[in-house]
């Protein structure tokens, strides 16, 4: 059984201790970094506004894990994207607890392919888009992407043997081969097909969303956090949220402003900060820390803060056949075509996307998954949840600079703050890859027999990306190819915020290789004393 | 002070409300009901209301071998929030009187019409998903739908039933991996 329980004796660090790294986050990037740097005897003092919970704490218990992992403070939200409409309180789904969204993923690892980095070479200067490529080429992040991979003990990569085929696997595997597709799989997961790590296998429960209770899917929250805080290095506050980040005349960062538990105003000095609170809420940080020196938000001179938001060309696609299929056993998301990952502008768009396989709980999936539909419609398909099995649509989206995640100008949250605005319009690319999408997912159920396909519109955004991004010239983007922010050198972005675009990969993977690979540039700069 | 409590209480008894139906012979209901008879008390709701609301319930997700009580169900979760929120408890009554006392007795299609009509208002909008979140979470839905629900006291479906589906070939051993234990 993995270990959730504090190392003791806890450490803490005084608050007034300026030679303490902070990060802002506990998810992949805050949690991974967080051990990278402790390892190496980098003390640091990472914040959580969410608790610390335990394997046995989580719920399989229809609505329990959602209240209870979820980050509910309010958000708004605008833009012709339908989930406005769908979801209008939840225009993003992400954690607020110990261990961020690693809590709640499905545990999906592809790579980012080499031609995605370079986005706006592949694809061009695409009216009404903002792509830029990354400062940093596949190469250099491959040996990172090994040793994410490895950390993650991630399945069909380096030895590790592949996740059994669940049922509802089975399905999609016979559909997508009578459609010819070759690269069919249970997919480069997070989620352990043997022992390792210190960690079960995966014992098929179902819910990986609700939090794995015997831990066999990697979480920051029952791995990197543990062993970060045996270092004797980790100081973690939980309950504890960030509300601002202060700078020095110099405009190098000082350290962060946030409340404790009991909601009291504190303060913690810091030698360097390291933001990782989900692209939407890093983004808000960042323009919450807005001074007489910043005037638009910290690290905002180039007004790319928050634009350039990416969220997935997502949806689900349902599939009814005549005999049951059981779909809710095993694991979620185990299973994926990789085959349209590529970019062929012949399809009718640029970039590429994954189909995944995918299931919800008999609750979730009219709320989550149908969520337009009532009547009869609704009823009939139902009716079939014993005969029915799922698939996601993974693909990139494209970043537009009217796209972003503002300060809502009247809404605040429990502390009198402005709440996220997330506006969101969908590029004509974007419409036409669901499409395409959808369509082939819906023959790969007809070819093995579906007398029904329903495909839902979009879902909440869990896959939150580009909202500080890097970028080779500081005018693009918000932070070098490290995460370093261009206006600030001792200010880092650590989490998906700093993709320069998103690609048609599941996000973790990669935030955990950035991470990594940023782990080594602050400890040599450090060493250096250059920050 | 005993003048305001007292109005509130005539106010409690003229308003509240009860559902009351009988289950059918052999439902899967009676499996988790005590006795064939069923009744659901309303605080807020009178019983008319109820009756309108559980036709509006039935309308947006009609599961004909689903009886009445599985919607009576919802009806008092919406009543119980209807008891703690005033202006949920306005929406919900200003709604139901839109739709008037004949919509109970009204066939599906005229109710279907009848709804369509308010489709995007905030009375069938806060309906349409107190139905969805309280409808299918029941152990009444889970046996209806044959969903199995909570796996982990069981040991999850490893060794119960996640692979078994047979009706397809089974997938080739370089595309999937070994069942632990196996």
């Amino acid at each position: 059984m993995a270990e959730t329980a504090p190392a003791s004796p806890r450490t803490r660090f005084a608050q007034n201790d300026d030679g303490v790294v902070v990060i802002i986050g506990s998810g992949a990037g805050g949690g991974t970094l967080a051990h990278e740097l402790t390892r190496r005897g980098i003390r640091v003092v990472l914040f959580e506004a969410g608790k610390r919970l335990t394997l046995e704490d989580f719920s399989q218990v229809p609505g329990e894990a959602f209240a209870m992992l979820t980050w509910l403070d309010p958000r708004t939200q605008s833009g012709t994207w339908t989930v406005r409409e769908d979801f209008p309180t939840l225009p993003s789904w992400t954690c607020k607890t110990v261990g961020g969204t690693t809590v709640h993923w499905t545990g999906a690892c592809p790579r980012q392919q080499p031609w995605e980095l370079r986005a706006r070479t592949e694809y061009g200067d695409l009216p009404g888009t903002s792509l830029i490529d990354w400062p940093i080429a596949y190469e250099e992040l491959e040996k990172y992407y090994d040793l994410a991979e490895r950390r993650l003990v991630v399945t069909r990569r380096h030895g590790v043997p592949g996740l059994p085929a669940s049922n509802k696997f089975k399905v999609m595997y016979a559909g997508a081969k009578a459609l010819g597709y070759q690269r069919v799989h249970t997919g480069y997961m997070a989620i352990n097909s043997q022992p390792a790590d210190g960690r079960p296998p995966c014992l098929q429960m179902g819910f990986c969303v609700q939090g794995c209770k015997i831990g066999a899917k990697w979480s920051t929250l029952y791995t990197e956090i543990p062993r970060a805080e045996a270092t004797g290095n980790l100081d973690l506050r939980a309950e504890c949220m960030v509300t601002r980040i202060e700078h020095g005349p110099d405009g190098r960062v000082t350290g962060v402003v946030y409340r404790d538990p009991s909601g009291r105003e504190q303060r913690q000095r810091a030698r360097l900060v390291c933001v990782a609170c989900n692209a939407v809420e890093t983004a808000r940080l960042l323009l919450l820390s807005e001074s007489g020196k910043f005037p638009r938000g910290l690290a905002n001179s180039s007004d790319q803060v928050g634009r350039n938001y990416c969220h997935h060309v997502g949806g689900f696609v349902w599939g009814c056949f005549d005999k049951p299929v059981h779909a809710w056993r095993g694991a979620v998301l185990a299973g994926v075509v990789e085959d349209e990952t590529k970019n062929d502008p012949k399809r009718g768009f640029v970039g590429g996307y994954h189909l995944e396989l995918a299931m919800l709980d008999l609750p979730s999936l009219p709320l989550a998954g149908l969520p337009y539909m009532w009547g009869r419609e609704l009823a009939a398909v139902m009716e079939d949840y014993r005969n029915m099995s799922g698939m996601f649509i993974c693909g990139e989206d494209l970043p537009r600079p009217d796209n972003r995640i503002t300060l809502d100008p009247t809404v605040r949250d429990q502390y009198g703050l402005p709440v996220a605005h997330i506006h969101v319009d969908d590029h004509e690319n974007d419409t036409a890859m669901r499409t395409h999408a959808q369509t082939q997912a819906t023959r790969i159920f007809e070819a093995v027999g579906a007398r029904r396909v329903v495909c839902s519109r979009a879902t909440p955004a869990t896959h939150n990306m580009c909202t500080a991004r890097m970028s080779a010239d500081p005018c693009d983007g918000v932070c070098n190819g490290w995460g370093q922010t261009h206006d600030v050198p001792n200010l880092f972005i650590s989490d998906g915020s700093a993709f320069s675009t998103p690609g048609s990969a599941n996000p973790t993977l990669t935030i955990v290789a950035l991470a990594l690979r940023q782990a080594d540039y602050i400890e040599r700069q450090m060493s250096a004393r250059s920050i | 002070m005993q003048r305001e409590s007292s109005a509130g209480r005539r106010d409690f008894l003229r308003t509240s409300g009860v559902l009351t139906g009988l289950l059918a012979a052999g439902s899967p209901l009676a499996l988790f009901a005590p006795s064939r008879a069923w009744a659901v008390d309303l605080t807020t709701l009178t019983s008319a209301e109820g009756a309108i609301l559980l036709a509006v319930c039935r309308t947006i997700a009609p599961h004909d071998g689903l009886e009445d009580a599985a919607y009576a169900v919802v009806v008092r979760a919406i009543d119980e929030q209807a008891s703690r929120d005033e202006s949920f408890a306005k929406l919900i009554r200003e709604g139901l009187a839109t739709l008037g006392r004949g919509f109970a007795s009204a066939d599906e299609p005229t109710r279907v019409e009848a709804l369509k009509r308010i489709e995007s208002s905030p009375f069938f909008q806060s309906v349409r998903v107190s139905t969805l979140q309280t409808l299918y979470t029941s152990p009444l839905a889970y046996a209806y739908f044959g969903y199995e629900g909570e796996s982990f006291s069981k040991g999850g479906y490893l060794t119960r039933g996640f692979n078994d589906l047979r009706w397809l070939p089974e997938v080739p051993e370089e595309d999937s991996g070994p069942v632990p234990g196996a």
